[in-house]
């Protein structure tokens, strides 16, 4: 009888113990959108009043304006260059066993367990060599180098699914491997592919400390002009860009679970 | 047999499909960081002067207790309410999981940055943490929570409790309750049918979500440089000033070298530990 008792004490204990992490969990995003509609000058919670202020500034002034070009510019050609390489990269790795396959796996995964500040350090030093600081070119390729795993294990699990004797039979038929993949396999990995290129995106988007270190003054993302901000005067500026990322971020993960028909397990678990 | 033939070359022509990436990833990260690291022995002159230097000034060895500290008390933090937390999840049904997992999420999909600008805006000596306290009459004068190790640490238990809960969660929700059941009925009391039923069973659950959360630490840069003080210093926060500010690539170097070193060993210790066949 006792045990019962203790049981259900701690059964309470623990539901109590979950409901607080949740709200620590979620509490912070809801603040933040909060105080971006705050109609104060200065940073305070609860906002005494509600107004636009902090959107009008976010688009009126310039250098927010043009870091959330350069963000888009930069997104855009590192989602495509991602989806095309890790794609390919994952349609060569899929297939039957070549020697070095388990070191080729894990060079193309490797940025994901490297301490991003390690990336970051490293390409600044090498974009000095190559005058690639500052440059489109230059977020591009390291964005992409941060992004590429992700692709890669996204298409690999979708690839995962589809049957061999698809092709074999096709083969069998006549059919040329360029038209196996063309009308059997990719559209069978499509959805793997395009939520890989969400992710990449994304990831690019948000990514900040390799582009602290790669951006110059004159061509920075908005993350980097959102982290000068903070360390600044922070105003509630800062709210409203990170309120626009997270509804970004959220859209792409419905659009993401749209996209995925079946049940192709999600990179979700291993973004960082 | 044509077929067959047809069959291979077409997998062996497809396997070059790699190349594009892994061209990539050679030349714009392998190279760079092998380039890094070799700096740490060649800068400004070869030896090992660098590593050296890591021993004797104090504030390079502070920060490397530092991030093993910080990052070892944030994977503690985080196991011990992670674990509850993916237990939960793992017992609920069907909408319930649904949304609580959605919850875990949430922080996933917002920006580390902003959600450390939160933090900043709520642990602040006149922010809604430290004026909750005092209105419940918890304390009386504001709590410095920002700037100092408190900070660093819930920012941190923050961005990195979802990679506990996870992995745990990805484990517990395999653990057939039958176990748990029949240990009961044969008397075990709840304790013991934990300690020797239920933590085994999630066992490599707990491994990969500690190893992830510590490894994760071990890097970050960006919520101690805003929410940590002086005292906080990590390795990470070093290796930019040395770059950025310094230009000292070899300590940059050095300091690259130790932080791979350690999150190697993590990763060692991982498949020792974690996998089953080497566990007895």
């Amino acid at each position: 009888m006792t045990n019962i008792r203790t049981e259900r004490l701690w059964n309470a204990l623990r539901i109590a113990v979950c409901a607080l992490l949740l709200i620590f969990l979620v509490a912070p995003m809801l603040i933040v959108i909060i105080i971006s509609f705050s109609s104060a000058h200065f940073l305070t919670f609860p906002p005494p009043g509600y107004s636009l202020q902090w959107y009008r500034k976010l688009f009126g002034d310039p250098a927010w304006f043009d870091s959330m070009v350069v963000s888009v510019e930069i997104i855009v050609p590192t989602g495509i260059l991602a989806m095309a390489l890790g794609t390919a990269a994952a349609l060569g790795l899929s297939r039957g066993e070549f020697p070095g396959k388990r070191v080729v796996t894990g060079l193309l995964m490797a940025p994901i367990v490297v301490p991003v500040i390690i990336i970051a350090a490293a390409t600044y030093g090498l974009f000095q060599i190559w005058s690639l600081n500052g440059t489109l070119l230059g977020f591009v390729l390291a964005h992409t180098v941060l992004t590429v795993p992700y692709v890669t294990s996204t298409v690999l699990a979708s690839l995962e699914m589809v049957d061999e004797g698809y092709g074999k039979a096709a083969l069998t038929l006549g059919a040329s491997p360029w038209t196996v993949f063309r009308r059997i396999v990719f559209p069978l990995i499509l959805p793997g592919v395009l939520s890989g290129l969400l992710f990449a995106m994304v990831i690019s988007f948000d990514e900040l400390v390799v582009s602290l270190f790669i951006g110059s003054p004159t061509f920075r993302p908005v993350t980097v002009q959102m982290w000068s901000d903070v360390t600044g005067d922070v105003d509630p500026t800062i709210a409203a860009i990170g309120t626009l990322l997270f509804l970004f971020s959220l859209l792409v993960l419905l659009l993401e679970a749209a996209t995925r028909r079946s049940g192709t397990s999600s990179p979700l678990m291993g973004r960082s | 047999m044509l077929n067959s033939g047809a069959w291979r070359s077409a997998l062996s022509r497809q396997t070059l499909l790699v190349l594009p990436a892994l061209i990539l990833m050679v030349g714009v990260f392998i190279y760079p960081v092998g380039r890094l690291l070799l700096r740490s022995l060649s800068e400004p002159v070869w030896g090992l002067q660098n590593f050296r230097e890591l021993m004797v000034q104090p504030v390079y060895f502070s920060a490397l207790v530092n991030t093993v500290v910080i990052s070892g008390s944030v994977t503690l933090i985080c196991l011990l309410a992670g674990y509850p937390l993916a237990y939960t999840i793992a017992r609920a049904s069907g909408r319930a999981q649904r949304l609580l997992i959605f919850a875990v999420l949430i922080p996933f999909w917002s920006s580390i940055l902003v959600r450390t600008f939160a933090w900043l805006v709520l642990l602040q000596s006149r922010g809604l943490v430290n004026r909750t306290l005092i209105d419940l009459g918890i304390i009386e004068t504001p709590v410095t929570m920002v700037h100092n190790r408190v900070g660093v640490l819930v920012g941190m238990v923050h961005i990195l409790l979802p990679f506990m809960v996870l992995p745990l969660y990805s484990v517990m929700v395999r653990i057939d309750a039958s176990y748990t059941h029949a240990a009961a009925s044969l008397g075990a009391p709840p304790v013991k049918n934990f300690l020797r039923v239920y933590l085994p069973l999630s066992w490599p659950g707990v491994i990969n979500g500690t190893v992830l959360v510590f490894v994760m630490g071990l890097g970050y840069f960006i919520t101690p440089a805003l929410l940590g003080g002086a005292g906080d210093t990590m390795v990470a926060q070093l290796i930019e000033v040395e770059v950025a500010d310094l230009g000292r690539w070899g300590i940059a170097g050095a300091l690259a070298v130790v932080l791979m070193f350690g999150v190697t060993v993590t990763f060692a210790f991982l498949f020792r530990i974690g996998n089953p066949a080497t566990r007895k």
